[in-house]
């Protein structure tokens, strides 16, 4: 089992002509992604690695039926209307890749979003991948390079870097713990999907057994998550590291990430630490501690 | 990105929000002239960034233009959060009836725009929120319905605002409401509104912040507020070094090399990504290593943008070493990142195999990649060395 993505997910690349699309493209073909068409605007009737590209989501869904998914690669500056072009049409999950969307924008998509029962992840991420069933998205690379660093097995993976989870799955792989499903949820201050959202559906994964999560600086996710797993009962064991503490010393400057920017007490990763292990999630200091923390956690819950 | 008080109240203005007479000015002449155009009570107010300035005696009062033109001698070297007047605005003293609060900001977990509304202004809204909540309401607004005054009345109504005073506030509120949206604000803040003794209301001070992505979409207004697109408006302002490093991060399109900040250390970083290069800090830091600076490699920058890069940091005074480090990389091209960096290292004169302490990029074309260090004989090493380790190894060889 996986969540969000199987090897039957049809989906779709708007923007596909450019040039980091044509890059996903291939990488997702390569790893058994059934991609039914691509949209760049007045580009119909070429093909990327064989896609055929169209001018419109509607002309896809008209093509080849509505696609479950549809990956956004366009610039800033086209995102939202690429997005609503997609909800418009019936498609229920999008990841969107491209970074520098103010967040006004990402408010907008997502309100759109939940209007149409559809869900966005991202905007500023890697995608999803299922080791073993279907990748959505930037995440590991090349095909080769991917299956180097994603394995299958029990761990559900969320993160706020897109490298980081190839990071964390990559460290996880050589300690024989396979993933689930890797969600890169994106950078910026406001995300179409957060831990706390992606939480339910780990919780009903069957084949998931323990989460590890990539967390920074900068919004009040963490805090969301704590007290997600505080009122919920999680079944699931929470392992979270931590980056950027250097950052509490240094706040109101920018590192990293859109969203890392420590406005208030709450954003910073001494406090989110502090909440974290006040609902039972164990934090580590260094990414190769979270196998053996994943471990312990695991044999303790069963 | 974070706007002075006067910056905010021209934009307030330009939304035609009720504002009292007022002048910026950069000398004590120009002080004693404003008090005089303006004729009775002033009040001096240092222009930073940073909060607290009342508290560090850097808003003044005063009756008479020689004591404004003295005020603004008092005022202008006083640190405020280590910061010193950009400018002093000179504002006519108005007499005060009552102070309210009013506030957009984003909601990240809604993920919706949120107005704060208090009857109770001018003081810390973090207390009034813990101490009288029943003072303090969060009306929550949609992106992508029409924005109304509805929402407004609704948030000054909820904390017993009514008759002619609610009336009036509402346009106010709303007009901030508009700003916040139209101009892609993080924060828009007022406090206080107040309602002056003759029952007319202004806008006695202001806080504006921009998203650092939208500022591309407001060129126009930033010209016109005098905003260069040099000033970065973090909590302090960019030294020549991370000047240098957006120049040429910005040479080409082609990936990131660059989002340089400056730190006072031997070590010299070239790290990635966004993530990454936050982890590889920390892990610098807690070997007991000292940066001399943080920054990030992203995508797939060109040779020439890691070759830039590697001289501007091997250049930068009291840097000894370099370490080159990122995580498994997804889309970065680890031959093109080696290429990069011994070019930057050539040119600036250095032995690649002496100034690199290490090389840690595992993933795409690692192999190509390591090739090339191996002829140079630069140490590297490949994923089955952590992040942490890698650091570790780098802060051993100073």
């Amino acid at each position: 089992m996986s969540i969000f993505i199987t090897k039957d997910t049809t989906f779709i690349i708007q923007g596909i002509t450019g040039r980091e699309a044509v890059n996903l493209t291939r990488e997702n073909l390569d790893y058994g992604a059934k991609i039914i068409g691509g949209v760049t605007p007045g580009r119909r009737g070429r093909d990327v690695y064989g896609v055929p590209v169209y001018d419109s989501v509607k002309q896809i869904a008209e093509a080849h039926g509505t696609p479950d998914g549809s990956i956004v690669s366009v610039p800033p500056r086209f995102t939202r209307d690429a997005v609503f072009e997609a909800l418009e049409n019936g498609i229920k999950l999008i990841v969107i890749v491209t970074e520098n969307i103010p967040r006004g924008q990402v408010a907008q998509m997502v309100e759109l979003a939940n209007l149409r029962g559809a869900r966005i992840i991202g905007p500023n991420c890697l995608g999803i991948i299922s080791p073993d069933e279907a990748k959505m998205g930037g995440m590991g690379g090349p095909a080769a390079n991917t299956r180097q660093a994603y394995t299958k097995g029990p761990i559900g993976v969320m993160s706020r870097s897109g490298g980081m989870t190839t990071e964390i799955a990559s460290t996880l792989t050589a300690a024989g713990l396979g993933q689930s499903t890797c969600v890169s949820i994106g950078g910026d201050a406001i995300v179409g999907t957060t831990y706390a959202e992606l939480m339910p559906y780990f919780e009903a994964d069957s084949e998931t057994q323990a989460i590890a999560i990539y967390s920074e600086p900068g919004g009040r996710m963490e805090a969301e998550l704590a007290e997600w797993v505080k009122t919920n009962n999680s079944r699931l064991p929470i392992v979270a590291f931590m980056a950027g503490r250097f950052m509490d010393e240094m706040q109101g400057m920018r590192f990293g990430h859109a969203g890392t920017i420590v406005e208030g007490k709450e954003d910073t990763t001494s406090e989110k630490i502090e909440r974290m292990e006040a609902a039972g999630i164990s934090v580590a200091e260094r990414i190769e501690e979270i196998p053996d923390l994943l471990r312990k956690r695991m044999a303790e819950a069963s | 990105m974070r706007f002075y008080e006067y910056e905010s109240k021209a934009l307030f203005r330009r939304h035609g929000m009720p504002l009292g007479e007022g002048q910026v000015v950069n000398s004590s002449a120009e002080a004693r002239a404003a008090a005089e155009a303006i004729g009775g009570p002033i009040v001096i107010k240092s222009q930073v960034l940073s909060g607290g300035r009342m508290k560090a005696g850097a808003v003044q009062f005063a009756d008479t233009p020689d004591e404004a033109a003295a005020k603004y001698d008092f005022v202008l070297p006083i640190e405020v959060g280590g910061e010193t007047a950009r400018s002093v605005l000179i504002e006519a003293k108005s007499p005060v009836a009552h102070e309210y609060f009013v506030s957009v900001t984003w909601d990240g977990r809604r993920k919706l725009p949120v107005l704060l509304f208090s009857d109770m202004g001018g003081i810390d809204i973090e207390e009034v929120a813990e101490t009288h909540p029943e003072h303090l309401s969060r009306t929550h607004f949609s992106t992508i319905l029409p924005l109304s005054e509805r929402i407004a009345k609704e948030a000054i109504s909820s904390v017993g605002v009514s008759g002619g005073d609610l009336n009036r506030l509402v346009p106010i509120v709303y007009k901030l409401m508009q700003v916040f949206l139209q101009y892609d604000l993080t924060l828009a803040e007022i406090n206080p509104v107040a309602k002056l003794e003759d029952g007319s209301f202004i806008v006695l001070d202001g806080h504006v912040d921009m998203e650092a992505e939208a500022r591309g979409d407001h060129k126009k207004l930033l010209a016109e507020l005098g905003i260069g697109d040099d000033e970065t408006r973090l909590a302090r302002p960019p030294t020549e070094f991370e000047l240098e490093g957006a120049r040429l991060n910005a040479v080409d399109h082609r990936g990131v090399a660059g989002n340089v900040v400056e730190f006072d250390g031997n070590l010299g970083l070239i790290i990635g990504a966004g993530g990454g290069s936050l982890t590889l800090f920390d892990a610098v830091r807690k070997h007991g290593g000292k940066p001399a600076n943080y920054c990030e490699i992203g995508g797939n920058p060109s040779v020439g943008k890691a070759c830039n890069l590697t001289k501007l940091i091997l250049g930068k005074p009291g840097v000894e070493k370099i370490a080159v480090m990122m995580n498994v990389v997804s889309n970065t091209r680890v031959d093109i990142v080696a290429r990069g960096v011994i070019k930057g290292c050539l040119e600036a004169g250095k032995d690649p195999s002496e100034v690199i302490t290490i090389f840690r990029i595992p993933g795409a074309w690692e192999d190509e990649g390591f090739k090339i260090l191996e002829k140079y004989g630069v140490e590297y090493c490949d994923r089955s060395v952590s992040m942490y380790e890698a650091a570790g190894r780098a802060v051993a060889k100073l």
